[in-house]
């Protein structure tokens, strides 16, 4: 615990700086003032019940929502509606859906080799050396040549990971990555991220994986009506939940 | 069947309940019809020594001997495997099509001396139109839809009353206004290039709407994945959403490619060359309409025929990515 403090408080810039974030879908607000800062190199997990705003929260910091009130900073970058700042955001951010998101024409090493070729700028065979290396890192290279439709939820979701760590990010966004699998293939892509964790990569990631919450988050934030109702280290909100709406929602996920 | 089901209903034309009064139907129409004294039954009565019988007991008798030769057809067709009762009923269908035909005492050496002549020029001239038109339209139809989807209310504006007009009037209205309007304004239009400006023209506005539903039909995630990864607006549509589409695109395109081939044919309107022009020209000289119109009319089936089997191939290219 001690190292991951030092190296967050070493780290000038942090990785995603939220203030004061508001954010309408018409007249309904969907985020009441956020205020959230991730450090370098911090596992952060977001829960709360559905509706609540958390896959909200996080499709914001690589501007797949927009938002009416706040600041958003990536890397030191304040994020806005100019191009250029947008894809500079989108170039240290990767990011995974809950619906996989593959491209469905494409193979598994093609879905991966298009961005490198079309956004990176890499030769065919750099480009190709690089994606089945992230293919490998993820454990399907054998699948390389299938094309979505023929791979399992689970290996489609490793094949989606494997596409967005090519890119190289610095920080990598998880929208409830495991919600649309099956159970048993729940843990081969739980089992990526745990991996992903320990190498130090910057994660946030919205889930009901409370199990994956406890092994890896540095820290664990609790949204409820498009607020941060409640934030701790995991073995502090787990064990110990400050307020009534937490408290509930852990008495409903945790069984 | 595209939905296997697991349980056998009888057939419907093992059906006694179906079948007897279908044959019924059927025997009281042919007799009604008076088939004995049709082309078909005149030949039936010759073949079999029949000429001795009264006109209404003759027509009687063919009448059922056509309505048993049916039932008898379908007894054994209603055996065979799938595949062979298509088959089957194709070749039978089709015999039955050329009987027609042959009853109109078709002149076959005039046809034999100008076939050649519908070929060499007239079908070429007709593949031509449809091809140019085709490519045409689909780019027309590609502005469309990128039009209609975006944000910018004058292209927005543009491509709503583009497909409205053209979709709105007649094609041979279309036709005219180009080939006798344009002149008003100073630009004489040759005949060939009014033809397929028309049919472009026409066709793009209908296909403005397949290409902007088969855009429309590709997830919204697919968007957003593209774009997550830095994929610019333009990159996504051309790499990751039209590619998609297409499998969407595919089957009403060459739907409209077959129409295409036939509306060509009012072209012949202004005077292009084209097999329907020709096939109306080349009759009149010699009083055959009849030969012409039923040459033309098979040739644009063949290719109907020719141009449904290379659709299948493309769909299956485009779908391979969902084969299991």
């Amino acid at each position: 615990m001690s190292t991951k403090v030092s190296s967050a408080t070493a780290a000038a810039v942090p990785a995603v700086a939220i203030r004061g974030l508001c954010k309408w879908y018409g007249r309904f607000q969907a985020l009441h003032g956020i205020d959230l800062t991730v450090a370098r190199g911090e596992r952060l997990v977001v829960c709360g019940p559905s509706g609540s705003g958390k896959s909200t929260l996080i499709r914001t910091i690589n501007a797949l929502e927009g938002f009416e009130r706040g600041e958003i900073e990536v890397d030191g970058i304040p994020l806005s509606r100019q191009p250029k700042a947008v894809e500079a955001v989108r170039s240290r951010v990767g990011m995974v859906f809950q619906q996989f998101n593959l491209f469905p024409h494409l193979t598994a090493l093609d879905n991966c080799t298009l961005p490198l070729r079309l956004v990176r700028r890499l030769p065919a065979a750099a480009a190709q050396e690089r994606a089945l290396h992230y293919l490998s890192k993820v454990r399907i290279p054998e699948q390389a040549g299938k094309f979505p439709a023929q791979l399992s939820g689970g290996q489609q979701q490793r094949v989606a990971i494997a596409r967005a760590l090519a890119m190289q990010p610095d920080i990598m966004l998880f929208d409830e990555p495991t919600s649309s699998l099956d159970p048993e293939m729940v843990k081969e892509v739980l089992d990526t991220m745990v991996q992903l964790a320990t190498e130090g990569m910057t994660m946030i990631v919205v889930t009901h994986e409370m199990g994956f919450a406890r092994q890896v988050a540095d820290r664990v934030i609790f949204m409820d009506h498009g607020s941060i109702i409640e934030q701790g280290a995991p073995a502090e909100f787990f064990e110990r939940p400050q307020h009534e709406r937490s408290r509930l929602f852990l008495l409903k996920v945790l069984h | 069947m595209h939905y296997a089901d697991n349980v056998d209903y009888p057939p419907l034309l093992r059906r006694p309940i179906v079948f007897l009064p279908g044959l019924a139907l059927l025997f009281e129409l042919l007799r009604w019809w008076n088939v004995g004294a049709s082309a078909v039954g005149v030949g039936l009565v010759r073949l079999l020594h029949l000429a001795a019988l009264s006109p209404a007991s003759s027509n009687v008798l063919i009448a059922a001997l056509l309505t048993l030769l049916v039932g008898f057809n379908l007894a054994v067709v209603i055996r065979l495997p799938l595949r062979w009762q298509v088959y089957l009923v194709w070749l039978e269908l089709a015999i039955l099509l050329l009987v027609f035909f042959y009853s109109f005492n078709l002149s076959f050496a005039f046809i034999e001396r100008k076939i050649g002549f519908l070929l060499r020029q007239g079908l070429v001239m007709t593949l031509y139109i449809s091809v140019v038109s085709i490519s045409i339209a689909s780019v027309l139809a590609l502005l469309g839809a990128i039009a209609k989807l975006s944000s910018n209310g004058i292209a927005l504006g543009i491509a709503n009353f583009y497909t409205s007009l053209f979709r709105g009037i007649p094609l041979l209205m279309q036709i005219y206004m180009i080939y006798l309007g344009l002149p008003q304004l100073g630009y004489v239009v040759n005949a060939l290039p009014t033809g397929i400006a028309a049919l472009s023209l026409c066709y793009g506005a209908y296909m403005t709407e397949i290409f902007r539903a088969g855009i429309e039909s590709i997830p919204r995630g697919q968007w957003e994945a593209a774009r997550a990864l830095g994929l610019k607006p333009s990159s996504t549509t051309l790499r990751i959403i039209l590619p998609q589409a297409m499998r969407v695109i595919i089957p009403p395109t060459g739907n409209q490619f077959i129409a295409m081939l036939k509306d060509s044919s009012l072209v012949s309107v202004v005077g292009v060359w084209e097999l329907m022009y020709l096939a109306r020209t080349q009759g009149q000289t010699e009083f055959r309409h009849v030969e012409m119109m039923i040459t033309a009319s098979l040739i644009y089936w063949i290719f109907s025929i020719l141009l449904e089997l290379i659709q299948a191939r493309i769909e299956r290219y485009y779908g391979r990515a969902h084969e299991h």
